[in-house]
């Protein structure tokens, strides 16, 4: 349909000091109905205590067939894990 | 009039009010304009099903004869019925729905932030939790009237045509009888007549963003309070009652 309202990403943070994680998408017109759109759809059963909506339009996204270059030099480079140290037992809490 | 008789009848003016309406919206339960608005007139519906239970529970235990929200919302019949002819208007179309939606939640909400401070603290706790809820439906529903009003000419004209429709059961929000007189003595409600000054305003500022123009109220339609309701209670509750009168004690 050509005539179909935007689509606008919905990230909803859980509760506070936590980021903002994707939750899905929404329809809307504009950024306002967005919001409540969101609330309406996604917070029902007390899933957050504040969103963010973002046209998704706006997002750039990386190219799937770019995933060889893009992210497979990073499987052979065990070194940028942190593993090789070894902790003292009597260090606790860590 | 003895207070225990207006309170019963002013918690059932509450109870139906709400519920009513609440049956109205689910019938757009899968025929919404788009999968978001179906759900948030879903949502409203059943924040109002939820204060239809609390309002009707405590009327059964004012009345004192053993009846409980259920009884009361699925075995009276539509003479015994409380609610404004407002909520019992068809849905129509999309803009329709708004109309009616935005009359009662605004007027609801002033409703709702004198009963706050309900000398009856049952009646103030309920009024307390679905404030918040209220006052969602009214600004979700004065968005939807400036983004119909403010938009095509098809959406405007049938914008103005949704509020022509409910324009004469607006005066009825406002009446003032026995029971609320006896009601606004005891200290439990805000008189209904006390409420229209906060009414006009939030209508005015709503239209003025809509671009709407304010419209003459015709003669006002009244008796939804006393039961004398329109011809589409009658349906509405044959639908809403037939499982409960026809199987007793059904169950899930």
């Amino acid at each position: 349909m050509s005539n179909e309202w935007p689509l606008w990403e919905v990230f909803i943070r859980t509760k506070g000091g936590l980021s903002h994680r994707h939750a899905g998408s929404v329809r809307a017109p504009d950024a306002e109905l967005a919001l409540r759109h969101a609330r309406d759809t996604y917070t029902r059963r007390l899933e957050g205590v504040s969103l963010w909506v973002v046209p998704s339009a706006q997002i750039v996204a990386s190219d799937p067939s770019q995933g060889g270059p893009l992210f497979e030099p990073a499987e052979s480079k065990i070194y940028r894990h942190p593993t090789f140290y070894h902790v003292p037992d009597s260090v606790k809490h860590l | 009039m003895d207070i225990k008789t207006a309170l019963f009848d002013y918690l059932l003016r509450l109870g139906d009010d709400s519920l009513i309406l609440a049956q109205r919206l689910s019938a757009w339960c899968g025929h919404g304009p788009m999968l978001e608005v179906d759900l948030s007139m879903s949502n409203i519906g059943l924040d109002l099903i939820g204060q239809a239970a609390l309002f009707l529970g405590y009327a059964g235990e004012v009345e004192g004869k053993g009846r409980d929200a259920d009884k009361l919302a699925f075995h009276r019949d539509a003479l015994r019925f409380r609610n404004c002819l407002l909520v019992e208007q068809p849905n129509g179309d999309f803009a329709q729905t708004i109309a009616r939606q935005y009359v009662f939640s605004t007027w609801q909400r002033l409703l709702f932030q004198g009963l706050v401070k309900s000398g009856d603290p049952r009646i103030a706790e309920i009024a307390a939790k679905a404030l918040k809820e209220i006052d969602y439906h009214a600004d979700w529903s004065a968005e939807w009237v400036v983004r119909l009003g403010d938009g095509t000419a098809e959406s405007r004209d049938r914008m103005i045509a949704g509020f022509a429709w409910m324009w004469r059961f607006v005066d009825e929000l406002f009446q003032v009888d026995d029971v609320d007189a006896a009601i606004a003595k005891a200290g439990i409600g805000p008189s209904r007549a006390s409420l229209r000054a906060g009414f006009d305003a939030a209508l005015k500022k709503t239209f003025d963003a809509a671009t709407l123009p304010l419209m003459p109220y015709p003669a006002a339609v009244l008796g939804g309070r006393q039961g004398h309701h329109s011809e589409h209670l009658g349906h509405l509750l044959a639908e809403m009652q037939f499982l409960p009168r026809a199987y007793p004690g059904a169950t899930w």
